[in-house]
């Protein structure tokens, strides 16, 4: 059985200290994202002196909610290199974090169901083997080689004609990835601050010196924002704007059921992914609603046309009961990619945008994050990613581009 | 789903109808004179409220016409559906529209008003919809 792979239930992995009054810098969002770069501000730059603030429970944003795809096949180089980047930590960090969490390197395939999915796959296969990043094209013998319960026959609406495939690619368990780099910030003496919600900020001049929030003003001489879907929102108490549009995304599982699906599949076209946890739940998402949303819940629509597209894949899925569905806010830009980097307000520096794809991204966002907060400069990584992009046209357009949106 | 009440065919499912973004985003009065700051705000930039926010929805597989909605985005509740081209029902609307929007945002032709902050009647301003659609309003 798959589920004797899973760890004992931690015990309590950090502590629980009340805020102080100064910090050399805060970080706002305790998901994976804030926990990263805590712990890389701590490890890389000798910065322990740092908050984590939640205003709800560690990880319970996104990072408790999204399917926990990981992957690094994007299209352009800019991207192809901070996901990559972003791989090759995850290879690398449960030995490093001292933590298992499961990173299961299964592969995932995006399917190609159009003789235009089928270039732009093939396209992507040789920019992906052109930036180091594995990659493979797939016939439909071969897609069904590898996952025997896909339906590739010819007479459905829109035939499996091929996939891209990326071995390295894989999932994780992202409760477990939170905890681990949880338990090394706490080890390292960040103070992770759960139930205490930024509600402004203090400045002097154009620079922030403190942040405002329901458990008191603290005092700091930096400020990181990893809020994901609230992130406008903070910019906004802060003086500035994102480009940013905040959509629910959802996701469900099915009950458990024995080992079929032994990969990961992702279908752009008819717009499904489904992978099956470590525990034996089909997992699978879908596209945002398309209106702006902080409700963390989405329409049944969108769960019914992912559900006709899963089993016209995967016939076997069509006595499969759903368990659970639930939703996520996700923070999209208009080239689908993040942004990463400095704001106009000084001191203060923003990470966001990653959209319905940042849990691939954790560990490099974390990295080039820390880098740029402790140096005030971006990281080689994610300086593509800055704010300026949107003025000066340099976009990263991943959009379709980069096979599903995850 | 939302159940959508389009000003000219009644309560719809929300699959019948296309998200159209922020309503009363004026196009540039004088596009030329635009520096690229400006540009990024125009093209890139759209509000992204917590609460209740003016957008823009088609009735695409009914009357096809436009019409703008102000919708909580928290509790998804529809406040209030209006015509293009009326200013927006309640009179809190954000402060920073009426720098830029004018009331010929909605028709992309040039104008000078600044949209009323007037609360208006929602039942009014059901009756004559200019509902030609913007350009480009196609997402
Ligand atoms: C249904 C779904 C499926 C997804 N699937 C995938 C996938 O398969 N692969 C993939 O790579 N990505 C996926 N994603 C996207 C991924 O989850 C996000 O991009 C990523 O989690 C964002 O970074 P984060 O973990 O820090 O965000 P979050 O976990 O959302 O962290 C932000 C935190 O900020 C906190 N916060 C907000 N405002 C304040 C405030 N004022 N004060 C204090 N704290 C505040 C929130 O409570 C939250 O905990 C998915 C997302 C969803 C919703
Ligand atoms: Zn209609």
């Amino acid at each position: 059985m798959m589920g004797d792979q899973l760890p004992e239930h931690p015990d309590f992995l950090w502590r629980n200290p009340e805020p102080k009054s100064s910090y050399d810098a805060v970080i706002v969002g305790g998901g994976g994202h804030g926990l990263a770069t805590a712990y890389f501000l701590a490890k890389n730059h000798g910065m322990t002196n740092i908050a984590i603030l939640e205003k709800g429970w560690l990880a319970g944003g996104n990072m408790a909610r999204n399917t926990t795809i990981i992957r690094s096949n994007y299209l352009w180089d800019e991207s192809a290199a901070i996901y990559e980047h972003a791989l090759k930590l995850w290879e690398v960090l449960p030995e490093e974090l001292e933590y298992d969490f499961l990173f299961s390197q299964r592969g995932v395939m995006n399917l190609a169901h159009t003789l235009g999915d089928v270039r732009e796959s093939m396209r992507r296969v040789g920019a992906n083997k052109l930036n180091g990043v594995d990659a493979e094209w797939l016939d439909p013998q071969q897609v069904k080689e590898l996952c025997p319960i896909l339906n590739i026959n010819d007479n459905i609406r829109y035939p499996v004609m091929g996939a891209t495939y990326q071995p390295r690619a894989g999932i994780a368990k992202h409760d477990h990835v939170a905890w681990a780099f949880a338990r090394k910030c706490d080890e390292l003496g960040v103070d992770i601050i759960q139930n205490c919600e930024v509600t402004g900020f203090v400045k002097d001049g154009n620079r922030v010196t403190g942040v405002k929030t329901n458990r008191g003003t603290i005092n700091t001489e930096k400020v990181g924002l990893c809020a994901a879907g609230h992130s406008s929102v903070l910019a906004e108490m802060a003086g500035f704007r994102l480009p940013i549009q905040s959509h629910p995304l959802q996701a469900l599982v099915s009950e458990l059921h024995e080992p079929v699906h032994p990969t990961v599949v992702m279908s752009n076209h008819v717009h499904v992914y489904v992978s099956q946890a470590h525990k034996g739940e089909l997992v699978m998402g879908a596209g945002v609603d398309s209106y702006n949303g902080y409700g963390q819940r989405g329409s049944f629509h969108v769960i019914e046309h992912q559900m006709a597209a899963a089993v016209e894949l995967f016939p076997i899925f069509a006595r499969a009961h759903v368990l659970r569905t639930w939703g996520g806010i996700v923070d999209t830009t208009l080239d689908a990619s993040p942004i990463v980097g400095t704001t106009p307000v000084d001191n203060m520096f923003v990470n966001c945008g990653w959209g319905t794809g940042g849990f691939k991204g954790t560990p490099a966002a974390g990295l080039t994050f820390a880098h740029t907060i402790a140096t005030g400069t971006p990281h080689e990584l994610n300086k593509p990613f800055a704010l300026e992009r949107f003025e000066t046209g340099a976009l990263i357009d991943e959009h379709g581009a980069a096979a599903v949106a995850h | 789903m939302l159940l959508i009440s389009c000003p000219n065919c009644g309560s719809r499912d929300e699959t019948e109808f296309h998200y159209g973004g922020q309503a009363h985003v004026a196009y540039p009065e004088n596009p030329n004179e635009l520096n690229d700051r400006e540009w990024a705000e125009f093209l890139f930039y759209r509000d992204n409220t917590k609460g209740a926010f003016a957008e823009r929805w088609l009735h695409s597989t009914g009357c096809r016409q436009w019409f703008n909605m102000l919708r909580d985005t928290v509790s998804y509740e529809i406040q209030a559906i209006y015509p293009m081209g009326a200013p927006r029902p309640d009179a809190a609307a954000p402060a920073r529209e009426s720098g830029t929007a004018s009331l010929a945002a909605d028709s992309t032709t040039t104008g000078t008003a600044a949209p009323s902050t007037a609360t208006t009647s929602i039942a009014a301003s059901t009756s004559s919809a200019s509902t030609t659609a913007p350009e480009g309003a196609t997402k």
